[in-house]
């Protein structure tokens, strides 16, 4: 019997490396990891909640996360692409461009 | 100590420390495997919940695709190692305390949740695909049509972005 | 300790079913590479490997005894020695791993123990398979990354980029037959085949599903960069794509995940619409003398062995192993004939492998026949044709499933 909280726990500890990923890393597609791995935290809560409450709505916003987090890769990615051809760099330190 | 708390920790165990080397290692081809170990963690839980089809889609889709995508865009970027310099303003002032606040309430979280009360069981998987399957084309049939429309969209976006200029 | 065995029997039973399915599969993939060079050689109206061994079949032990010996080469300057040395690890791993799920045979009672001839029996099996294709990828990205030279990274990256255009294909193409039979587990599918169609033919998903099948077939051909779709590892394109820094048992593990690849597909071609390990003759009990072809054709290979043993032996080991493997086949084929129990074990098995061989011949055919694909005809094949088709044949599915039938 595992609690609920223990996947929550694990869920907030996932999203919170995310974070500090999010803000120290510099290399913009370690960044964009980083994202995803927030996204994965959040479906890891919505599917122990599904099993705790027995509904399936939860499994149904999961898969919605997850179509939507493959869109967004694709275009992200694509971004990242034109910003490296056109910048040259992928350090987010050096892509600051409003210092032009 | 029962068998599902004993694999509980195992994969929560590995996907904390796949997320702990895709923050800590320097080369991002070294934090894509990192997270396609975070994700492939995560999937065995979702089987551990019940949740097979979820369990499924999570390595067809996040591990076996999206992952796929990133790996390719690091490998012809090039991208390189990240250099060690000191930590920004940003990150010491803002970084950190968050940080440290989202840590502070895992620990309340945790000190809460000793008494071990709503359980979750991991019963016998009793064809929830079907189940899922059924409500996606009954009660949200609406949402997965728009999530059509919205990849498509996305393949669009992604081949204009992409073009080289003539 | 005995007695907690002895209260889990599934355990055992399972350790032992692994055991033995690794054993033949592995032993299998070693044959298969003697098999399709047998055939290529015929087809090109040559002999083969012909000396080691009779008929050559102790090429693949002198094969896996040069692999072993060979010198192991790690380049200097690798990206990442870590992912160099885990791609083929990984190539292998999952490449073993996608045939737990398959049935190749109905179940059975073993000291009382309901079992079956699969290793593990999951309602999202074919989820499954298709999941560990798709991460089969990386093997090959890995791989080809990591070895910092561009003769690697060119082939993986055309590598890669035609597997995962196929793979939309190929699952595409299979939810055809999942719409047909109404459940993921491989083992309800095959279930779901029994019976005849139309009296005459047996209900397999080929009949209403050829479609599906050719785009399947094609699709696998593409997964598993066989020609003619090995523009990636062809020889005067890449020099020899991906796998060009790997050398000894490194490169012999590419190889291996390669067959296993074939065997995959092979496996899941006869389950998803050949029926599996069931017989194509009706079961009435007509047809009754059908069920001795195991016996009939276990004989047959024996009686050819020990006849040909003075024909084509070239030394005194060559005539005595063929003597030997033909009395042991021939022994085989008595001992099936007179135990009907073990005939009836052997039933499923028998058609499984049967229908497997016919698909290996098939993709070994095909390599000996077609030339190599341009690599953007390839792409262009693989979107353009091949993904509308399926998405057609799933349409038409639906259609033909939900028709108000008056």
């Amino acid at each position: 019997m595992v609690p609920v909280s223990y996947y929550l726990v694990l869920s907030a500890v996932l999203f919170g490396l995310g974070v500090i990923g999010f803000l120290l890393k510099r290399n913009l597609i370690t960044i964009f990891m980083c994202i995803e791995l927030m996204l994965n935290a959040v479906n890891l809560a919505f599917v122990a909640f599904a099993h705790s409450w027995e509904v399936l709505s939860g499994h149904i916003f999961v898969f919605f996360v997850i179509v939507i987090a493959a869109a967004e890769a694709a275009v992200g990615l694509a971004i990242i692409i034109v910003i490296f051809r056109n910048r040259g760099s992928l350090n987010v330190e050096r892509i600051n461009f409003l210092k032009w | 100590m029962s068998a599902d708390v004993i694999l509980f920790f195992l994969f929560g165990g590995l996907a904390v420390l796949g997320a702990l080397s895709l923050v800590l290692q320097r080369h991002p081809i070294h934090s894509a495997l990192s997270l396609i170990l975070v994700m492939a963690a995560l999937a065995v839980l979702y089987l551990l919940l019940g949740a097979e089809f979820i369990a499924a889609i999570q390595i067809i889709v996040y591990a076996g695709a999206i992952m796929v995508l990133f790996v390719f865009v690091i490998m012809l970027l090039n991208a390189g190692e990240e250099e060690r310099t000191d930590l920004s303003r940003v990150t010491r002032y803002l970084g950190l305390p968050v940080a440290t606040a989202l840590l502070v309430e895992t620990g309340w979280l945790l000190y809460r949740a000793w008494p071990g009360d709503v359980g979750v069981v991991p019963d016998r998987l009793v064809g929830r695909t079907g189940a899922v399957g059924r409500m996606l084309f009954t009660e949200y049939v609406l949402p997965f049509e728009l999530t059509s429309v919205v990849i498509l969209i996305a393949i669009l976006g992604a081949v204009v972005l992409a073009k080289k200029e003539r | 300790m005995t007695d907690w065995v002895t209260n889990h029997p599934e355990l055992v039973i399972a350790v032992v079913k692994i055991a033995l399915l690794l054993f033949v599969l592995l032993t299998a993939i070693a044959y298969v590479v003697w098999f399709e060079r047998k055939v290529i050689a015929h087809i090109q109206a040559r002999w083969g490997p012909y000396r080691v061994g009779p008929h050559g079949l102790l090429q693949p032990l002198a094969d896996g005894l040069k692999f072993l010996f060979k010198e192991d080469i790690v380049p200097a300057n690798l990206s990442s020695r870590f992912l160099y040395l885990l791609a083929p690890f990984l190539a292998v791993s999952l490449a073993l791993l996608a045939v737990a799920v398959i049935p190749f045979g109905p179940e059975f009672e073993v000291l009382g123990t309901p079992t079956g001839f699969w290793i593990a029996d999951i309602n999202i099996a074919l989820l499954f398979v298709l999941g560990v294709t798709s991460l089969t990828v990386y093997s090959v990205a890995l791989a080809g990354w990591s070895s910092n030279s561009k003769y690697p990274l060119l082939g993986a990256l055309r590598s890669t980029a035609q597997m995962i255009s196929y793979e939309l294909a190929l699952t595409l193409s299979v939810i055809g037959v999942l719409l047909l039979a109404g459940s993921l587990s491989l083992r309800e599918i095959v279930e779901q085949q029994s019976g005849r169609l139309w009296g005459v033919l047996p209900n397999w998903y080929i009949f209403p599903q050829f479609v599906a099948f050719i785009c399947f077939f094609i699709s696998s051909i593409a997964e598993t960069n066989r020609a003619p779709f090995d523009l990636a590892e062809a020889e005067t394109e890449l020099v020899a794509g991906f796998h060009t820094e790997y050398s000894s048992m490194k490169f012999a593990m590419f190889f291996l995940a390669e067959y296993a690849h074939i065997f995959t597909a092979s496996f899941l071609a006869t389950v998803l619409f050949f029926g599996g390990w069931r017989s194509p003759f009706p079961e009435t009990p007509f047809w009754q003398w059908t069920q001795y072809f195991p016996a009939v054709a276990a004989a047959l290979l024996g009686a050819y062995f020990v006849l040909d043993t003075f024909r084509h032996a070239h030394s005194a080991l060559h005539r005595g192993l063929m003597t030997l493997i033909g009395m042991a086949l021939l022994g085989a084929g008595a001992v099936l004939a007179l135990v009907p129990p073990l005939l009836l074990l052997v039933q499923g098995p028998f058609w499984f492998i049967a229908k497997t061989v016919a698909f290996l011949f098939v993709f070994v055919w095909i390599r000996a026949t077609l030339p190599r694909f341009r690599y953007d005809q390839l792409m262009a094949f693989g979107w353009k044709f091949l993904l509308p088709l399926a998405v057609l044949n799933i349409i038409v599915t639906s259609l033909a499933l939900v028709w108000p039938v008056e």
